[in-house]
């Protein structure tokens, strides 16, 4: 077996739209006691909402970081107008110089005066040839989407010249963006008049089937799967293969102990099996999914061969 | 503003290009066997020799080809889809639609002299984004997401100075186009990277008393009273529970028709419409390329335009038609 990476662990950024005090009082208990090694800020799904917590990053950013922390901003997943476009290259031009900015649409790389990036996981890079284009174009680290099964992942890991591919491992997987508001339209509100009803929702809100299943979650503009997407017995698999950072999506319950469940996962020091019964215990009723690793449906979960 | 609009239209099968480029089209689009393409349905699409043969077909009366390839590989499989653009040039196309960043890049090595066409499935909505890929892999068309106002379209041409293909007629997504997941989450099979959205083996109908039910995969999408007739179950078109009622969540059973706006398109300075439907039937690709070569023909004449809406209409998905987010309100 080859050698394991070391598995660092990356809280992304919070796609829900939280009450700005409820988002700075995350954050600093993450500072403090997540065992998170990166931490991804900022907003990627609706512009709009960055006037309610933009003034609040500065200070975030300064706390992780003395925390130890690499910090990394995250940008839109759609760039459509100039007041967004301008402020990514505001945020090129001034950020920190240790400081890494994540793109989440290709809008943003001319955008970047030159700078490095991290490709984020709603840049479409299904494959080497796109990895490779990204990695000349400046990308120091590649996400990899979420649709790809657990051997496409290792595909695109094992020859990434920059040696650092992300996966999701954690939470909520977004699977679609728009540039209408469905959280809006659900309150038959139109989205430059949305009153901000998103924050309502701090873990998206839910869509079901007509019979009653919860099949999707609602975030502004984004559509999220309902169940919690879980990568687990695949870590070592994946590590093997090259993937050297694992990120867990920010969901509404204890962040901080899902990164102690998963550190403890990636050091050997519980067994999967016990991670996994923890995590199913606080996440119910909603189910776990893990489906796109095994190419079956993203809403399914396959369990580990083993169990 | 005196410009040509192009008539670009969809080629599903060799018959449907025949149809098609008799129908008037200025250009037609089409793709291979397999998921290079993002209409990989069983029957339609064109072997090597049928490719060849199309070209010849249109090029003698004056009509171009456009080859989609304008899915995403997965990691280690790269193969097909570099001789998907191997064969359309090699077969005499006029240019590739692409949309992944490696597929762009092999093109533009490779066969630096085939024009290169910006899929919508790269959903390149913004000057910025445009900018990018034109600078980048010199791409010299791009077609427009579905998510614009005219004004908008307006003022990204005039921005980016680009040559822009703009959807007239078919049905309508309304998510981000190439990066929305709700069909592989619910089927396992991708858009994105298997060229299916919703693909029949994964839908079904069941009658449920006085009800229809319809489902892709393991999920209901919607119920209807039998006599009303169900949509096919594409997700962004399922009725869900949301806030306690049952909701058209994303957007209605609807098909965009852009024939009363052909003017102010024209005059925001888009180079080509799109027809959509390479899945559709002949009749129905005759029927709307001959509507659409009537108004265009009309309108370059300077002369009122015929009457066409009303038997579009009635091809038309669901049976109604939106301009989409053509105009405002849409969002």
């Amino acid at each position: 077996m080859s050698a394991l990476t070391k598995g660092r662990l990356t809280l992304g950024p919070l796609l829900f739209h939280w009450p700005a005090a409820q988002r700075r009082d995350f954050y600093a208990r993450i500072a403090d006691e997540a065992p998170v090694d990166c931490i991804y800020l900022g907003e990627v799904v609706c512009s709009k909402r960055l006037a309610w917590y933009e003034k609040d990053l500065p200070e975030i950013a300064a706390r992780l970081r003395r925390a130890g922390k690499q910090v990394v901003f995250s940008t839109p997943a759609l760039i459509t107008e100039t007041r967004e476009a301008k402020a990514i290259e505001a945020l090129a031009a001034q950020c920190a110089a240790e400081d890494l900015i994540e793109i989440n649409d290709l809008a943003a790389v001319p955008l970047l005066g030159g700078r490095k990036f991290i490709s984020g996981p709603l840049i479409n890079v299904f494959n080497e040839a796109t990895r490779d284009v990204l990695v000349r174009l400046g990308a120091v680290r590649v996400n990899a989407p979420i649709e790809l099964s657990q051997t496409a992942l290792a595909t695109l890991a094992a020859g990434n010249p920059t040696g650092e591919t992300e996966v999701f491992a954690f939470g909520r997987q977004p699977l679609a963006i728009s540039q209408r508001c469905y959280h809006a339209r659900a309150h038959d509100l139109h989205k430059d008049d949305c009153q901000f009803v998103c924050e309502r929702d701090t873990d998206g809100l839910a869509a079901a089937e007509l019979d009653g299943r919860p099949l999707l979650a609602i975030n502004g503009t984004q559509t999220l799967s309902h169940g919690y997407f879980v990568l687990l017995d695949e870590l070592d698999d994946l590590r093997a293969a090259g993937v050297s950072h694992f990120r867990l999506s920010p969901q509404a319950l204890d962040m901080v102990a899902v990164a102690e469940l998963y550190r403890a996962a990636l050091d050997h020091a519980v067994s999967t099996d016990e991670v996994l019964a923890r995590l199913q215990e606080w996440i119910a009723p909603i189910p776990l999914i893990n489906g796109y690793l095994h190419g079956r449906p993203g809403m399914e979960w396959q369990p580990a061969r083993h169990r | 503003m005196t410009r040509y609009l192009e008539l670009v239209c969809p080629a599903g099968t060799p018959a449907a290009l025949r149809v098609a480029v008799d129908a008037g089209a200025d250009s037609v689009y089409c793709g291979f066997q397999d998921c290079t393409n993002a209409r990989n349905y069983p029957g339609l699409n064109f072997d090597r020799d049928e490719l060849r043969a199309g070209v010849a077909y249109a090029h003698a009366r004056g009509c171009r080809v456009f080859v989609a390839v304008n899915t995403f590989p997965r990691a280690g499989d790269l193969g097909p889809w570099q001789r998907a653009i191997d064969d359309a040039a090699g077969a005499g196309a006029d240019a590739v639609i692409l949309a992944d960043l490696g597929m762009l890049d092999y093109a533009a090595r490779h066969h630096p002299r085939l024009r290169r066409h910006l899929s919508v499935q790269a959903a390149a909505a913004s000057p910025f984004a445009i900018r990018f890929y034109v600078e980048t892999f010199g791409v010299s068309r791009v077609v427009l997401p579905r998510v614009l106002a005219v004004a908008e379209v307006a003022a990204l041409i005039g921005e980016t100075g680009v040559e822009a293909e703009v959807f007239a007629f078919g049905s309508l997504g309304t998510m981000v186009e190439g990066r929305c997941y709700l069909s592989s989450y619910m089927t396992g099979r991708s858009p994105s990277c298997d060229g299916v959205c919703a693909p029949a083996e994964h839908v079904s109908y069941r009658e449920e008393g006085d009800q229809l039910a319809s489902y892709l995969g393991s999920v209901l999408m919607n119920r209807v009273d039998a006599g009303e007739g169900a949509a096919y179950p594409t997700p962004c078109k399922g009725r869900f529970l949301v806030r306690g009622e049952p909701r058209y969540l994303f957007e209605e059973p609807t098909a965009l028709n852009v024939m009363p706006l052909l003017a102010e398109l024209k005059a925001a300075g888009v180079t080509a419409l799109k027809i959509e439907g390479r899945q559709r039937s002949r009749a129905y690709v005759g029927a709307v390329v001959a509507a659409f070569r009537r108004s265009l023909d009309a309108l370059a004449a300077g002369a009122a335009l015929p009457a066409e809406a009303a038997a579009l209409r009635e091809i038309a998905e669901g049976g109604r038609e939106t301009f989409g987010a053509y105009q405002k309100g849409w969002r």
